[in-house]
C-alpha cells in the first residue's frame, strides 16, 4: 500500500528530477568516503587472511587473488556494503522522514495538497537504484586494490600472480550477479527505512527507534534476499 | 464559507468528536476554542482532510471534501494555507525556499514573480530582509510569521492555524493575533483558529464555538461569550485570576 502511494497524485517531473540529484548527492556521493575505506580494508583482510589459512606447498599463491575476486563480486562487496549503506544511508532516511513527521513537516506537504510520500519517498528510492550500484562497482574495484596493496606490501603475493589470479577462470556472469543482488538491497534499504520514517508517531525517543529499526529490518531484510537470490541464480 | 455538518470521530472505541456541526464564514476569524483533549486539533485536522471522519461532511464554499474525487480534494487543498503549532517549516530550506514551496510545486509563474510575492508576504507579515535565514535561526514568533506567509502566499482562500499563539510572550502572541485578523480582513480569508487562549478569543473571537469532550457546548462571537450561563464554558474562561477579577 506504501509503495502504491509513491505513484498516486506526482508532481511535476521537473520536481522529481531536482529531487533525485539532490538525494543521489546525499545517499551517493556522501557515502562515498564509508565505502571506500571499508572496501580497501575489506580486500586487504581478505587477502591476508586467505594467505593464512589457504596457501601451502601445493596450493599456488595465485588462489589468494582468485578466492578475494570472487568474494569480493559474489558475496562481500554488494553484501556488507549493502550493510554498511543500512547503517548510514537507511538510518539518515529514517531519522529525517520521522523528524519531519513529528514536526508536521509532512503534514504542511499534505495539507498543500502534496502526495507526501510520493514527494519524499520516490527521490529516495530512485536515488538509490541509481547510486548504490554505482557504490558497488567502486567497492569491488577498491577491496581488489586493497587487497593487491596488502598482498604486495606483505610479500604474501606478486603483483604479477594476484593479476593472473584475477583474470583465472573468471566467471563474468559474476558481475550481473553482483548488479542485481545490488539492485534488490538498494530497494529494500531505502524502502524498508522510509516506511519506517514515515509511519513515525511521538517525539524524539521514537524518531531514534524508527532509525534502529530501519538499520536492523533492513539488514534482516539484506540477509534473506541474499539467500534467495544465490538459490535461484547461483 | 466552511461548513461541517455532523462530524464524528473516533480512535478505537474513544469516541473524540460527537457529530459537530456549524459554519465559518469567509472574512471572519472564526476561534475553535475548549480545554486540552477536548477534541479541537482533531476536528482541524478533519477540516483540512488530514484525519477523516468517522460520519459528517465538510462543505468548502458549497464543495464536498471528504466525499469528493481526489482530483476535488486536492484542488480544494491547494486554496488551502495552514500554520502548524511548531511552524512546521522546512529545516532544510531557507525563509524564502520555505514561502516560495507552495508556488514552486504548484503554480507555473516565473522565479521572479515568485520572489515578488515571498517578499511581498513577508512585508505583510512585518518581516523584511530575512530571506536567507534558517529556521533554526529564527525566533518562536519570527517562525509563526514565515509559517503564515508560507500559509498565505499561494493566495489561499482558507487560512488554518493551529494554537498560532503557543509557546510565545504575550506580547508577541497578540501581534500574531493582530496579524491574523488583518490578513483574514485583508485578503479576505476564511480563517479558523484552534486556541485555548483566552487573549485570543477576546482579541479576534468574531464567531467562536465552544468544545467540551468533543461536543459543541457553545456557540457566539467575542461580545456575548462573556456572558454565557454555560458552567464549563464560564469554567474555562474565569479559570485564571486575572478573568476571575475581570468577571
Amino acid at each position: 500500500m506504501f509503495l502504491i502511494s509513491l505513484f498516486e497524485r506526482r508532481e511535476k517531473l521537473k520536481t522529481y528530477f531536482s529531487l533525485t540529484i539532490n538525494e543521489c548527492i546525499k545517499i551517493g556521493y556522501d557515502s562515498l568516503f564509508i565505502v571506500s575505506i571499508v572496501s580497501i580494508f575489506m580486500g586487504a583482510v581478505t587477502t591476508i587472511q586467505t594467505a593464512f589459512n589457504l596457501v601451502g606447498p601445493l596450493i599456488p599463491d595465485y588462489v589468494i587473488s582468485l578466492v578475494v575476486r570472487d568474494m569480493t563480486l559474489l558475496e562481500l562487496s554488494p553484501t556488507i556494503i549493502a550493510i554498511v549503506f543500512a547503517g548510514k544511508v537507511g538510518s539518515n532516511i529514517a531519522g529525517e522522514l520521522g523528524t519531519m513527521r513529528i514536526t508536521e513537516q509532512i503534514d504542511a506537504l499534505e495539507v498543500m495538497g502534496i502526495n507526501s510520500s510520493s514527494y519524499l519517498v520516490l527521490p529516495k528510492i530512485i536515488a538509490a537504484l541509481l547510486m548504490f550500484p554505482i557504490l558497488v562497482v567502486i567497492s569491488a574495484t577498491l577491496a581488489i586494490f586493497g587487497g593487491y596493496t596488502a598482498g604486495v606490501m606483505t610479500d604474501v603475493i606478486t603483483g604479477q600472480e594476484y593479476i593472473y589470479g584475477l583474470r583465472y577462470e573468471f566467471n563474468p556472469f559474476n558481475i550481473p550477479f553482483a548488479l542485481i543482488k545490488s539492485y534488490v538491497f538498494a530497494f529494500i534499504v531505502a524502502s524498508i527505512s522510509s516506511f519506517q520514517g514515515y509511519y513515525t508517531s511521538g517525539g524524539a525517543l521514537e524518531v531514534g527507534k524508527s532509525s534502529t529499526n530501519a538499520v536492523t529490518n533492513s539488514c534482516i531484510a539484506i540477509l534473506v534476499a541474499d539467500y534467495i537470490l544465490a538459490q535461484i541464480l547461483l | 464559507m466552511i461548513e461541517i455538518k455532523n462530524i464524528t470521530k473516533s480512535f478505537d472505541d474513544k469516541k473524540v468528536l460527537h457529530g459537530i456541526s456549524g459554519k465559518f464564514e469567509k472574512g471572519k476569524t472564526n476561534l475553535i476554542i475548549g480545554a486540552s483533549g477536548t477534541g479541537k486539533s482533531v476536528l482541524l485536522k478533519c477540516l483540512v482532510g488530514l484525519l477523516s471522519p468517522d460520519i459528517g461532511k465538510v462543505l468548502f464554499d458549497g464543495r464536498y471534501f471528504t466525499e469528493s474525487d481526489k482530483n476535488t480534494t486536492t484542488q480544494i487543498r491547494r486554496e488551502i494555507g495552514m500554520l502548524f503549532q511548531g511552524s512546521a517549516l522546512f529545516d532544510s530550506k531557507n525563509v524564502e525556499e520555505n514561502i516560495k514551496f507552495p508556488l514552486d510545486i504548484l503554480t507555473e509563474i516565473s522565479e521572479k514573480e515568485k520572489i515578488e510575492k515571498v517578499n511581498h508576504c513577508l512585508n505583510l507579515v512585518g518581516l523584511d530582509k530575512i530571506n536567507q535565514k534558517m529556521p533554526s535561526e529564527l525566533s518562536g514568533g519570527m517562525k509563526k510569521r514565515v509559517g503564515i506567509a508560507r500559509a498565505i502566499v499561494n493566495d489561499s482562500k482558507y487560512l488554518f492555524c493551529d494554537e498560532p499563539n503557543s509557546g510565545l510572550d504575550p506580547l508577541t502572541a497578540i501581534k500574531i493575533d493582530d496579524l491574523i485578523l488583518e490578513l483574514t480582513q485583508k485578503l479576505n480569508t476564511t480563517t479558523i483558529v484552534v486556541t485555548h487562549d483566552m487573549n485570543s478569543v477576546i482579541e479576534i473571537g468574531e464567531y467562536i464555538m465552544f468544545l467540551h469532550n468533543g461536543k459543541k457546548l457553545w456557540e457566539g462571537d467575542n461580545k456575548n461569550i462573556l456572558k454565557t450561563k454555560i458552567k464549563e464554558l464560564n469554567s474555562f474562561i474565569f479559570s485564571n485570576k486575572l478573568m476571575k477579577k475581570i468577571k
